[in-house]
């Protein structure tokens, strides 16, 4: 259950910004995650309230934009889409494909008071 | 990071700690022994405070240094007393402070020139007896340490100790995994030759310790063939973040059906750069190879060259 870990970093980076930038409460958190990532939606948003809870971000929407899963190709030259790691290029179906994106786990935009 | 205990520490070693909410429980220590890592070892309590000043861990800068864009220019103006709605655009990591943490581990081991592998695989695969039997063949080759990570127990420890070898077993309580914060404390109590092995053994947990990078030199997945050949197709972000695979317990190979060519075509399948070698920590077969393989990936960064195996 990592995602116990991440909600606590998560609300240790919102806490710090609370602190510098001066806002008191948090409506709307985006984050995005990668569709290949480590992360399981419904549990982060689990613990996340469960962390949350007497928190700045208590109540606060947390919005989870999943960021599909891409890699380079180098038999395409190209940038393809991929539903697994280490998959096999859809278009000509060799092997040779490096993940570029899907793997994010990023606090994107925060909805301060 | 230590998102249990909540405190920070400098890389100079200076505490962050601050005040006294989310304080944790009171702490027993026996022998360097972490009882739950939500207790800390200096008995102080204090939250997630941090100096903003301190840009080497934080990662980040605020307010006019433009590290952070803050798009539309509503965020940082605050006027005290008035509420403000304001979006703003962060774009950070969420395990940026643990990476940070790792980047420090990884700083102090190669300045000390120490050689940190993070074990990691399933609960019984084999990591602790791999271990004994490795330190009771290079510990005269090399100095070797071992932290361990358990959720409870001093177990694997006391058994690394048996060795000669000193150990420190961080207990995770309720924690699926290692993460940098934990190790960097556990570095501050372990006594390390300069020129070292450090072998980390992780949570035993297929899952969870993938994520979290704690300044090791390289990560070490272990499956033993007792667990079945789909395991990297299973768990694939383990087998992905590893530089090497060590199948263990190849002495059962006649006892079970496990298909070795499979498990080598999955594990390649979603790591191509991962290197398997076939080991078994009981009968030693397949051991020397994963010695020259520590030898040879220690060069660059740790033991000396005139050493060998």
């Amino acid at each position: 259950m990592h995602e116990m870990s991440v909600a606590e970093s998560l609300l240790e980076l919102i806490e710090d910004e609370g602190r510098s930038q001066g806002f008191v409460r948090v409506k709307k958190i985006r984050v995005k995650l990668g569709a290949l990532g480590h992360i399981e939606p419904e549990a982060l948003r689990f613990c996340f309230d469960a962390v949350s809870h007497g928190s700045i971000a208590e109540g606060a929407h947390l919005d989870l934009e999943t960021v599909a899963g891409k890699g380079w190709c180098s038999g395409c030259g190209r940038t393809v889409p991929i539903a697994e790691r280490y998959d096999i290029c859809p278009e000509c179906g060799k092997s040779d494909v490096r993940m570029t994106a899907g793997d994010e786990l990023r606090l994107a935009e925060l909805e301060v008071d | 990071m230590c998102t249990f205990c909540g405190c920070g520490t400098t890389t100079d070693g200076k505490s962050q700690a601050a005040s006294a909410d989310r304080a944790p429980p009171d702490r027993s220590e026996a022998g360097g022994e972490y009882r739950s890592f939500g207790e800390h070892p200096d008995r102080h309590r204090h939250h997630h405070n941090h100096d903003h000043d301190d840009q080497e861990h934080h990662g980040h800068s605020h307010g006019n240094d433009g590290a952070i864009d803050f798009g539309g220019g509503l965020a940082g103006v605050h006027l005290p007393g008035m509420s403000q709605e304001r979006i703003l655009r962060l774009e950070r990591d969420i395990l940026s402070k643990n990476d940070a943490f790792a980047g420090a581990n990884r700083a102090r081991l190669k300045a000390s020139g120490i050689f940190a592998l993070n074990l990691l695989s399933s609960p019984g695969s084999g990591k602790t007896s791999l271990l004994v039997r490795t330190i009771t063949d290079l510990q005269f080759h090399f100095p070797i340490a071992v932290i361990e990570g358990d959720q409870q127990t001093s177990n694997d420890a006391d058994r690394i100790r048996a060795t000669g070898a000193p150990a420190i077993q961080i207990n995770t309580g309720k924690g699926c995994h290692l993460d940098a914060h934990m190790v960097g404390h556990a570095l501050d109590q372990l006594p390390m030759a300069a020129g070292g092995l450090l072998f980390i053994e992780n949570v035993g947990n297929l899952v969870c310790p993938a994520a979290f990078d704690l300044g090791e030199a390289h990560k070490v997945v272990v499956l033993s063939v007792t667990e079945g050949e789909d395991k990297p197709l299973k768990y694939p972000d383990m087998f992905a973040e590893a530089d090497l695979l060590l199948l263990n317990k190849v002495d059962l190979l006649p006892y079970i059906d496990f298909d070795m060519t499979a498990c080598v075509g999955f594990a390649r399948r979603v790591n191509p750069r991962i290197e398997i070698l076939t080991v078994s920590a009981r009968t030693g077969e397949g051991l020397p190879a994963f010695y020259r393989w520590i030898e040879e990936h220690a060069l660059d960064t740790a033991l000396p060259a005139q050493r060998s195996v």
